[in-house]
């Protein structure tokens, strides 16, 4: 995270993390699509011939306040997720403030996601930080295709599960922005904790949230998007309304 | 103020990128002359650290002439200061006046909403506004009214409007430019990081390897050691064991009844099996650690492996098995120890003797071979160099026995090692005699290695290097490492 205190401006990194083909760069896409003009920034990706990421997408996102008092960067990464760069996403994971973990819904990708965490944690870890601390959220995305992992199975797992989990079918747009909503939440509160920059910049964190959602077009309530997650009762939407 | 909370401060692609790591200095001058060439305004290029990327070459008359006055460079470098400085609000830009009645339009260039750097167009004249300020004549009295009056016509003519809209297009250009250029910079910033993190991690790796190299070998050091200690401490209560059990079998404590003698027979017979166990022992000890000297001299293989076959007649003779020596005459010598190569084929015969049947036949046969190159690719490529180093003398022990497998035959060489451990009652040995050998010829530079017989048994082969005829032999005594 940046602070400049002068032009009242936070930058905030968050970091869409997976195995190889889940769906981080469609996340991605689909977000860019989403917001508007005013908002977004251009998607930059560097892949290879075949699509595939060769280092990492970068999506700049920019949300204002409405008095334009106060404006809200974020950078969205993804990594690589192909083994042979392991460098690399340990480098893009480097000052991550929050972690979108895109998993492939697929039976037959189960050992492959539950690797790609691993890596996750272990990168994690070489950076002094322990998973448990870093806001994470997990996406089950590819939801429309045969031979998934089942809806009840999720929700059964995700009812013991310390992150917000969420189901997504990417390339619709579907999930995304609950997704993003929610990380972007989680990020925020666990920063201000460490931080106490709501008080520090004077910024309604509630507010700042719910400007984020409308300016990707979203007309619900934010609260009610992120209520849309299985389990994690921990990662509880702020006071001041029932989901 | 800003402040970097992150815990990678230098996080790729996190903070605003520098405009001078974004574009190709020389291109960019090459873009600002085209500008010129067609607007004919002059423009130049700064970063947001103030450094003047690009600009036009061609300095107006006007400008050179006040530039020829002291006073008049002063006031010159200040307003080009301010035109690089001037903070700019809006995405417009604005204008700055010169004091020569030109005027400049300074316009920022962005990127993903950072200032990070401007650009100047002008000096320029507005061809509505030619006359001559005052503030001129102010700079320097001694500049001259007539060739400002000759030189301002001269001067780039353009409205304000014009000026913006080239100042504009520039921007449109450059954020083409930028765009790549960031990403280009940021592909490049990774690839180098990347490749710094891998080697970080394989040179981490590395180090670690090579501690745990070197704790092998110490800890292989320690054992060869500990082997030699206590094969030493063993032997001496042994020695008092054996000899008191001669003693009492000789009869010098009192008859034995036959019972009694069975007895002190088989205590005798397992304390001498011990003893050679503990002999080999040490033997293996000294070779593994390097302190076995083997001396150099001219060997004749005939008499070693007579020798070798006398000691084991005896043993042979039990079993009714044949030994046979079949050494040509003409066979050069070799340089080694003849000890320690007896040791080699007292081993080998032995063991020979050991697995094969009543009735049986060992042979040992000695003739000169000239190796195949293995990387020889079939021609006789230097042949004529290497064909001396390929000259070697191969000893075959060749036994009508149970022989041994070939998926065994690299493993009987590892100590304590037996094929099948059913037979290794049947088969008393300590195991050690032919790791022995493996040592002792690797010693020698030579080769040892088991094939098939037929129609039953084994042949060890054992290859040691001939002499050339042209080298005198070294009688000095070596140190031969074997291990490590």
């Amino acid at each position: 995270m940046q602070l400049d205190f002068a032009s009242r401006e936070i930058t905030i990194k968050l970091v869409y993390y997976g195995p190889a083909l889940s769906g981080k760069t469609t996340n991605l896409v689909a977000l860019h699509a989403r917001a508007g003009s005013d908002t977004r920034g251009r998607l930059m990706t560097l892949e290879t011939q075949d699509d595939r990421t060769l280092f990492f997408d970068l999506l700049p996102l920019t949300f204002r306040s409405k008095d334009g008092d106060f404006s809200l960067r974020i950078k969205l990464f993804t990594v690589p997720g192909q083994p042979i760069h392991a460098a690399t996403r340990k480098l893009v994971l480097q000052g991550a403030d929050g972690v979108a973990f895109i998993a492939d819904s697929r039976i037959a990708e189960t050992n492959r996601t539950a690797e790609s965490y691993l890596d996750l944690r272990q990168n994690l870890k070489d950076s002094g930080i322990e998973i448990k601390k870093m806001p994470v959220i997990i996406q089950f995305n590819k939801r429309d295709l045969p031979d998934i992992r089942t809806d009840d199975e999720l929700a059964r797992l995700a009812q013991k599960s310390a992150e917000p989990v969420f189901r997504a079918v990417a390339t619709r747009g579907i999930g995304v922005v609950e997704t993003f909503i929610c990380l972007l939440w989680n990020t925020w509160r666990s920063l201000d904790q460490s931080h106490s920059l709501a008080k520090k910049l004077s910024i309604d964190g509630d507010e700042m949230v719910k400007t984020a959602a409308q300016q990707l077009g979203v007309t619900t309530p934010y609260r009610e998007l992120i209520a849309t997650r299985m389990g994690a009762i921990g990662a509880n939407p702020p006071p001041g309304g029932t989901p | 103020m800003s402040e970097d909370i992150s815990t990678g401060a230098d996080s790729i692609g996190l903070g605003p990128p520098r405009l001078e790591d974004l574009v190709d200095r020389e291109s960019l001058r090459a873009m600002v002359a085209s500008f010129e060439q067609i607007f004919g305004l002059h423009v130049r290029i700064v970063s947001g650290s103030g450094v003047n990327l690009a600009s036009t070459t061609n300095e107006c008359g006007l400008c050179a002439m006040v530039n020829e006055e002291p006073s008049g460079r002063r006031a010159c470098a200040r307003i080009v200061a301010e035109v690089k400085r001037l903070r700019l609000v809006s995405k417009e830009g604005t204008e700055h006046p010169c004091f020569t009645g030109a005027r400049y339009r300074l316009m920022p260039i962005q990127y993903e909403g950072d200032t990070i750097g401007r650009i100047i167009v002008g000096p320029y004249v507005d061809p509505s506004n030619e006359s001559i300020p005052d503030e001129l004549f102010q700079v320097s009295s001694r500049i001259d009214m007539g060739r400002v009056a000759e030189l301002l016509p001269l001067m780039p003519h353009a409205t304000d409007v014009v000026a913006e809209a080239v100042a504009k297009h520039l921007v449109a250009v450059l954020d083409v430019v930028l765009w790549s250029g960031h990403k280009a910079h940021l592909t490049s910033t990774m690839h180098i990081a990347s490749m710094r993190e891998s080697f970080r991690e394989l040179t981490k790796k590395n180090s670690a390897l090579e501690q745990a190299y070197a704790k092998q070998k110490e800890l292989d050091k320690l054992k060869s050691h500990f082997l030699a200690t206590v094969s030493h401490e063993l032997r001496t209560p042994l020695t008092s064991i054996l000899g008191y059990g001669e003693m009492l079998s000789g009869g010098i404590a009192g008859e034995l009844t036959p019972g009694q003698l069975d007895f002190v027979k088989i205590i005798e017979s397992k304390s001498n099996h011990l003893l050679e166990l503990i002999m080999s022992l040490l033997d293996l000890s000294k070779l593994e650690s390097g302190t076995v000297m083997i001396r150099r001299g001219d060997v004749l293989l005939a008499s070693v492996l007579n020798e070798a076959v006398s000691t084991l007649t005896p043993k042979a003779s039990k079993k009714s098995i044949a030994l046979v020596v079949d050494v040509p005459e003409d066979l050069p010598v070799v340089v080694g120890d003849p000890e320690r190569l007896r040791q080699v084929f007292i081993n080998l015969t032995e063991n020979a003797i050991k697995f094969t049947p009543e009735n049986g036949r060992v042979t040992l046969s000695a003739r000169q071979v000239e190796l195949t190159d293995p990387d020889d690719e079939g021609d006789d490529a230097g042949l004529v160099l290497l064909a001396p180093l390929r000259q070697m003398i191969e000893v075959r022990v060749s036994d009508s026995g149970i022989g041994i497998p070939e998926a065994e035959r690299t493993k009987v060489f590892d100590p304590f090692y037996q094929v099948d451990q059913r037979h290794s009652r049947e088969y008393e040995g300590t195991g050690l005699g032919l790791s022995i050998v493996k040592r002792l010829v690797d010693g020698h530079r030579g080769t040892v290695h088991i094939e098939g017989n037929s129609p039953q048994g084994a042949v060890f082969v054992v290859r040691l290097p001939a002499t050339p005829a042209s080298e005198t032999a070294q009688q000095a005594a070596v140190a031969v490492r074997f291990a490590g």
